[in-house]
């Protein structure tokens, strides 16, 4: 089926793809441009759910992106709906806090959406993400669909990332890529050693599991 | 021509004086100012014409001479009281009176001037130039030229200190944020016209508000990196003033930008693009005005033990060099720390956890961990931590605070 849509795909780009370049531009363009992570490569210009329940790995996985983003020497931005970033564990994950623009909504989604928004309007980070992990599902819910088409947009044809850390996946199809993490085992020597995680990364209707562990 | 003020303890008062007759100053030290005439012969006629205006001008006792060098002028108006005019090629026969000290030079070239005796600009005139050459050297000549009257130099021009500011005083008040931005827009544009034509920029701006029956409310704003954009400096002063209105009708407006060095990047060809900045800081303006100044900004760790030690500093657009990182369990904070009730074994173990962010039986823990500090202020912290894993709350750190004897949740390890 993926080989016959990718020929089929081929094939209009070839018979077509001369007259009407800019149909086929965005996607040449994003091709390559990722972001490296534990779970795969992150796409940019788009946006990214990851999903999952406490303890399961889902603060690891956004912190390992910002210090590869911030590592990288690009800009960061965290909009952090319930002032749960810890400095200390983000710089020890190899977070440069210099790059990292915080902004603590003191519980108000819509502060968090609507900064997110305006960052990713006026370009230049690198990674733009919102952190509504600890926010009322009931309260999420609420969000319309219209704001995540809008944060979308926002970012397309841009080389920002955009992801949306939450304990449930919510923006449906406008994420490109939807990470659900679940914690399988915690590991414990005397003290806690670490998480072993599962992943379930879902583009393009496309569903890969994979299992990682993180360790102190 | 030029002439030349004396006076001493009268330096503000002397240069503000030369300042109404010409915009070529020079402040010699801090009791005389010499100044180019040359232009004024047009306007009050001869030298002792424009003699008689500065001396009327100036208002105080001062000496006041006039000749075609600075140096010659400098010298009469330090010499002699009262007013002196050097008519030109007649310096030397003016100054010839004067004593040797007012020329100034090395300590070593007075002491020689003394050990031969010579006490007047004109006895030292009158010495041979090839023998006071080969025995005093290039300074030798050059004073020689000076107690002649023949020096000949360029002013050494007093730079004003450039202060961009604008003031306006409102016939009717304005208690309407849309005419002050008005008026505050034509204000901005004619400072940053000001600025461009001086080749600077700004990274400050002061604005101050005379109210009507209230104390005058004040905005300054600094800016990250330097700029010229009077738009982007009129949104900031818009949020601003949106975000903290003044509480009474506008009487008065005060404007001032600092100024500074234009700002010159190169940015490297292959490194990521950041955020322009003027761009990024209406958006953190505006940011700033939905969650407040306190809440956005870079993180620092400080310098402590103490849990949660941090300040938020302004971001600054900077790159730091690349760095290695590692995936490590991350830690998320509840803020403030969640109350619960702890019930431990006979041994002090934790064994079930209550709160508002869930409970039950704990699973697996490790600790105790026990950190006190700042015992030496009011802000002293004794705590013992554990790690507990509960199956609602996932993997959490708690602490007991010794202290009040209370259980709190610190956060998740996520």
């Amino acid at each position: 089926m993926e080989g016959s849509s990718a020929l089929l795909r081929h094939q209009i780009q070839s018979a077509l793809g001369s007259r009407f370049e800019a149909v086929f531009l965005t996607e040449k363009k994003a091709a390559g441009e990722t972001l490296p992570s534990m779970v795969g490569e992150i796409p940019r210009g788009a946006l990214t759910e990851i999903a999952g329940s406490a303890s399961s790995g889902r603060t690891s996985l956004l912190y390992s992106l910002l210090a590869a983003a911030s590592s990288g020497q690009e800009f960061c931005a965290l909009l952090d709906a319930e002032n749960a970033f810890d400095p200390e564990s983000a710089a020890a994950a190899g977070v440069r806090l210099s790059q990292v623009l915080w902004v603590r909504c003191g519980g108000n989604v819509e502060h968090a959406l609507k900064a997110a928004d305006m960052l990713a309007q006026g370009g230049g980070f690198g990674l733009v993400a919102i952190d509504i992990g600890d926010t009322p599902e009931k309260v999420v819910r609420h969000i319309p669909l219209a704001a995540w088409f809008r944060l979308r947009h926002a970012v397309e044809n841009t080389k920002t990332t955009l992801i949306v850390l939450a304990q449930q996946i919510h923006a449906h199809s406008c994420s490109t890529l939807k990470i659900e993490l679940s914690r399988k085992r915690t590991a414990w020597n005397g003290l806690l050693k670490g998480f072993e995680t599962t992943a379930r990364c879902t583009r393009n209707h496309h569903v890969q599991e994979r299992s990682f562990t993180i360790s102190r | 021509m030029f002439a030349c003020l004396y006076a001493p303890g009268n330096s503000c008062l002397l240069v503000e004086c030369a300042g109404y007759f010409s915009p070529l100053i020079e402040e010699t030290s801090l009791d005389t100012v010499v100044f180019d005439i040359q232009g004024l012969r047009g306007i009050y006629g001869p030298p002792e014409q424009i003699a008689m205006e500065i001396q009327r001008r100036v208002g105080v006792a001062a000496n006041l001479a006039i000749a075609s060098n600075p140096d010659a002028a400098v010298h009469a108006a330090q010499g002699i009281r009262g007013v002196t005019i050097l008519p030109p090629g007649h310096e030397a026969a003016v100054l010839a009176v004067l004593p040797s000290y007012l020329l100034g030079g090395s300590p070593e070239f007075a002491r020689t001037l003394d050990l031969w005796g010579i006490r007047t600009f004109g006895e030292f005139a009158a010495l041979p130039p090839l023998g006071v050459a080969a025995r005093l050297g290039e300074e030798g000549a050059h004073m020689q030229q000076l107690a002649r009257g023949a020096g000949h130099r360029q002013l050494r021009l007093r730079v004003d200190p450039l202060v961009f500011r604008e003031h306006k005083e409102l016939e009717d008040s304005v208690d309407l944020l849309e005419p002050l931005l008005f008026l505050l827009s034509s204000m901005l544009n004619e400072l940053c016209e000001r600025l461009r034509f001086y080749g600077r920029f700004t990274h400050e701006i002061r604005l101050r508000l005379e109210l009507e029956r209230a104390s005058p409310h004040s905005v300054t704003i600094r800016l990250p990196v330097p700029m010229l954009d009077s738009k982007v400096l009129l949104k900031l002063l818009q949020l601003e003033l949106n975000d903290k209105p003044p509480k009474a009708p506008i009487e008065k407006i005060e404007l001032e930008l600092i100024s500074v060095e234009p700002r010159i990047t190169q940015h490297g060809l292959f490194l990521p693009s950041s955020p322009e900045p003027e761009k990024l800081e209406i958006t953190l303006a505006r940011i700033r005005g939905m969650v407040g100044s306190a809440n956005i900004g870079t993180a620092e760790l400080l310098n402590t033990h103490r849990p949660d030690a941090f300040r938020l500093r302004p971001l600054a657009l900077a790159k730091g060099s690349a760095t290695s990182f590692h995936p490590k369990p991350a830690f998320r904070r509840f803020r403030p720390p969640c109350p619960a009730q702890v019930w431990c074994t006979d041994q002090g173990k934790p064994a079930r956890i209550f709160s508002a962010k869930g409970g039950g039986s704990i699973l697996a823990y490790a600790g105790p961990w026990r950190t006190s500090g700042d015992w030496w202020t009011g802000t002293v912290w004794n705590h013992q931590e554990w790690d507990v894993e509960v199956q609602s709350m996932g993997v959490s750190r708690i602490y007991q605070d010794c202290l009040q004897s209370q259980w709190y949740i610190d956060g998740n390890y996520d």
